[in-house]
């Protein structure tokens, strides 16, 4: 795995690797963001998701390419087309189902990779522009994730499409006339899958990899947090390194094709037994094709979607509950600014701010389940507590991260051989 | 004592650490290369493709001599032709005229490597695409339609490529080899299936 | 180590438990069926790679389902290929006269004569087993009773007032639901079904043709996902090798990482 040196290359290879770099920076990429780039040595298990957001990409994107080459967008032809693909074109099922899996996994992937931040302080100076471009390409994920799954044309495609769109409708005003716009008919319809195909192949890939590029630049600007939460840079070694860092290659990018090889034997478990996951990844309703007249007995959106979900529905009013719903994601931009403890991570944070990241942590995963569940009797009961906490888990922050009664932080980063 | 000092291993381990980099190296090629397989493979006929492009059945009681029949098979028209005596007559006594009298080079099954190309004598199955570009030829069946001399046959307008009644190709045309002929049989006398024969579907 | 360790042991279990549950429901599958009122926990319990059963549900699809149900996702071709059935015993048994090998399943029936003599088109039926689950369709196969008071002559307790007819009368015979007043905590009163009772025998036996209904939806489970037996071949030597690589990647790195202090 070490980086072709001029010196062991044969002389053909010299030459052209000498003249590939006069005419573009490889070498100096390599040695400053790979060989070069010092991260920290301490990265846990947490610290995989990272890397494993950005195969999944790479999944996606190869994955959706070539379901393109075989689903025809519209009204008329997007059902038939997806069971095409899935009995006639050949390797078809494996294709959609990788597809399919691969959108619930980046959301798992996302989740784990945010929870990261939220454990280590990872959002916090000099991290800010990090975490929003991480924040951003969330969105831009919900915005693929939601439209993804109109395309396939199905029951719930079309409910769930019918659903979020006229949330857009509570717009003061603005709403009725906005909703018609994005619809492009006065249902949801032809017009509206055709679109949302284009934005789902095209717009939002484009956007998406974007914004992973400015996410990746921002981080090696900084570099990396750690589990300890503490700057490696304020200790230099004699070769201007840090003194707990270590060159991301080798080290780390022979770990992180360790956490995709586990990643993919639990990803080919599911693709390959599982890929309707009892409804949760592949919903049963969606296996008949879009009917106007009549409703799934339970429309839900897919599980990433459910936490806001459950919000939107404990509300009693639907205004107010779209609005809630949006403030409940946008909520965690505000992150870098709530936090107002001196030290970045939960290993030296005191007991108030533990405690309030364990009950955000039930909290979102209660809603989340919620969210699943007809909205009616204890179900509702619980998802307006649960969204309360999960609120003041972000409006009180400024409070007990100033009163929390912090740990010492180390010097050095706390590491065990493995 | 700093990390980097850490970082210089010795030899024996160097070993260990390029043979296990290069067994997994190889492990990981060797997947992608059957991850690639589905999507390779995707890109072949799909099951729809296929059974489009199933054998055509033809009813030849409804041909008249003289006549051509244009069955599309595989999304390629097929010359059916039903020869009268004469036009049979017509295919021989040219042969010093054509490229490749024999099909040596041309593209037949087995039964249609003779004089006549074709399974018997009165049928004449050819696929209808000329063997230079891929325009569609012309029928010219009439002795003498395009200059004294023609024996009757095909007559591509693109670029003026000439086939005889058993599709062999005319020195002088920019087609190099004979009209192709497809696997075909007859199940029985009045019909034609086209793309099945001894060998199974083609 | 362990990390690897775990995940080679789900793996394993994961593989074990398909095993398991594939014997066990092909165990299940010979329970005759029950006239309780547990009807709404009744399972299919069906094995799609039990070859001869998905062909006898073929058989019985095309006698008793494709006069007014399509398949229109499904070649016939892909059917005899998956199957197992020669062409020729294809077109002699199950074709209909006219067809080709090639053609999808379709029915003779046209939709909008259907429409107009039922109420609804039939819908079509290669997605229902995903659509519903297959053990709605056994629960709807084997509830069916005798209602005077409907046009067919017959209601089902798995989709009430259901369009289709007791199609398979002539096998199970016909039964009656027997309903028994239930007073609820309101006051008011509500019909509560009870049990189910013989009116008539048919052709089968009880357990006959509880055989019959489970040989159909299992043949209805393939065709919603006939790739599904492939698929789960396939996926034992994926998981296989992904986990040979992922160990000898975790050695790769074990060596790397001795540097680390």
């Amino acid at each position: 795995m070490a980086v072709p040196s001029a010196a062991a290359a044969s002389p053909a290879k010299k030459g052209l690797w000498a003249w590939l770099n006069k005419r573009l920076p490889i070498s100096e990429f390599i040695s400053e963001q790979l060989t070069g780039y010092y991260a920290p040595k301490n990265f846990n298990i947490w610290y995989f998701f990272g890397s494993l957001a950005l195969g999944v990409l790479v999944l996606q994107l190869v994955t959706g390419i070539f379901l393109t080459m075989f689903y025809k967008p519209g009204e008329l032809t997007s059902f038939d087309s997806v069971e095409f693909i899935m009995r006639e074109v050949n390797y078809g099922w494996l294709i959609r189902y990788l597809h399919s899996t691969g959108a619930s996994a980046f959301f798992i992937v996302v989740y784990l990779h945010m929870y990261r931040a939220l454990l280590y302080g990872s959002y916090k100076a000099p991290r800010e522009l990090l975490w929003l471009f991480g924040m951003a390409v969330y969105l831009a994920l919900m915005a693929e994730a939601f439209m993804g799954y109109v395309l396939p044309w199905g029951n719930m495609s079309y409910w769930g499409a019918q659903v979020i769109v006229n949330l857009f409708g509570t717009i003061p005003a603005l709403g009725p006339p906005l909703v018609e716009w994005i619809r492009g008919d006065y249902g949801i319809a032809d017009a509206t899958v055709n679109r949302f195909f284009a934005l789902h192949v095209a717009a939002i890939p484009l956007a998406l990899l974007l914004l992973v590029a400015l996410h990746l630049v921002a981080l090696h600007e900084t570099g990396s947090n750690n589990p300890d939460g503490i700057e490696i840079k304020d200790k230099l070694g004699a070769d201007g390194k840090p003194l707990d860092g270590i060159p991301f290659h080798p080290y780390y990018t022979v770990k992180d094709v360790v956490g995709v090889g586990v990643f993919f034997v639990l990803f080919a478990l599911v693709v390959f037994f599982v890929p309707t996951l009892g409804g949760l990844f592949l919903e049963s309703a969606n296996f008949e094709p879009a009917n106007p007249l009549s409703t799934p007995e339970h429309i839900a959106p897919v599980w990433y979607f459910t936490p806001y979900y459950a919000i939107l529905r404990a509300v009693p009013d639907q205004r107010i509950g779209a609005l809630l719903m949006l403030l409940s994601v946008m909520a965690f931009l505000f992150l870098p600014w709530l936090d107002r403890s001196p030290v970045k991570s939960m290993r030296y944070r005191g007991w108030m701010s533990r405690t309030a990241l364990a009950l955000f942590t039930v909290s979102f995963v209660a809603l989340g389940y919620l969210g699943l569940q007809p909205a009616e009797g204890l179900y509702v009961a619980l998802a307006r507590v649960f969204a309360v906490i999960y609120f003041l888990f972000f409006i009180l922050m400024p409070i007990y991260t100033w009163l929390d009664p912090v740990k010492p932080v180390p010097e050095r980063v706390s590491f065990h051989a493995h | 004592m700093t990390d980097h000092a850490a970082l210089v291993t010795d030899e024996v381990d160097q070993s260990r650490r390029k043979f296990l980099t290069r067994a997994t190296v190889a492990t990981g090629a060797l997947g992608a290369v059957f991850a690639a397989v589905p999507f390779i493979e995707s890109w072949e006929p799909s099951e729809r493709a296929r059974a489009q492009g199933a054998p055509v059945m033809l009813d030849l009681s409804k041909l008249e001599p003289g006549q051509m029949a244009t069955p599309v098979w595989r999304r390629q028209p097929i010359y059916v032709v039903r020869r009268t005596p004469d036009m049979v007559a017509r295919v021989a006594g040219h042969d010093g005229d054509l490229k490749d009298p024999n099909s040596e080079h041309s593209n037949q099954p087995p039964y249609a490597k003779n004089p006549l190309r074709s399974r018997s004598a009165e049928y004449l199955v050819l696929i209808g695409i000329c063997t230079h570009l891929g325009c569609l030829p012309k029928q010219r069946f009439e002795k003498g339609e395009i200059y004294p001399s023609w024996p009757g046959g095909f007559f591509c307008p693109c670029h003026g490529s000439r086939f005889d009644l058993a599709g062999r190709v005319f020195e002088g045309s920019p087609a190099s080899i004979n009209l192709n002929i497809p696997a075909y049989s007859y199940p029985n006398p009045t019909t034609l299936v086209i793309g099945n024969d001894e060998k199974g579907a083609a | 180590m362990r990390t690897l360790l775990a995940v080679a042991a789900l793996s394993v279990g994961m593989l074990g438990c398909e095993a398991v549950r594939a014997a066990e429901e092909a165990a299940a599958g010979e329970a005759a069926a029950r006239y309780g009122a547990d009807w709404a926990s009744w399972r299919a319990s069906n094995d799609v790679a039990d070859m001869p059963s998905v062909q006898r549900g073929a058989r019985n699809f095309a006698s008793y389902c494709m006069g007014c149900h399509s398949l229109k996702y499904e070649h016939w071709s892909r059917l005899g290929q998956d199957l197992s059935i020669p062409s020729a015993l294809l077109i002699q048994d199950l074709l209909p006269p006219g067809d080709k090998t090639t053609d999808y399943i379709l029915t003779s029936m046209p939709a909008a004569d259907a429409a107009n003599w039922f109420g609804k088109t039939p819908p079509d039926l290669s997605l229902m087993a995903r659509a519903r689950s297959r053990d709605y369709l056994y629960q709807f196969l084997t509830t069916f009773y005798v209602d005077p008071t409907r046009q067919t002559g017959a209601n089902n307790l798995r989709l009430p007032v259901t369009a289709m007819p007791h199609v398979l009368s002539e096998l199970e015979g016909l039964k009656a639901a027997v309903f028994r007043d239930v007073t609820k905590a309101d006051g008011g009163h509500e019909q509560v079904f009870d049990h189910f009772e013989q009116l008539a025998p048919g052709r089968l036996t009880t357990a006959e043709y509880d055989g019959f209904v489970r040989d159909t939806v299992n043949f209805l489970d393939y065709v919603s996902d006939p790739s599904q037996t492939a698929r789960r071949g396939l996926g034992l030597w994926v998981v296989l090798f992904l986990l040979v690589f992922t160990w000898l990647a975790w050695l790769v790195k074990r060596e790397y990482w001795k540097d680390v202090h």
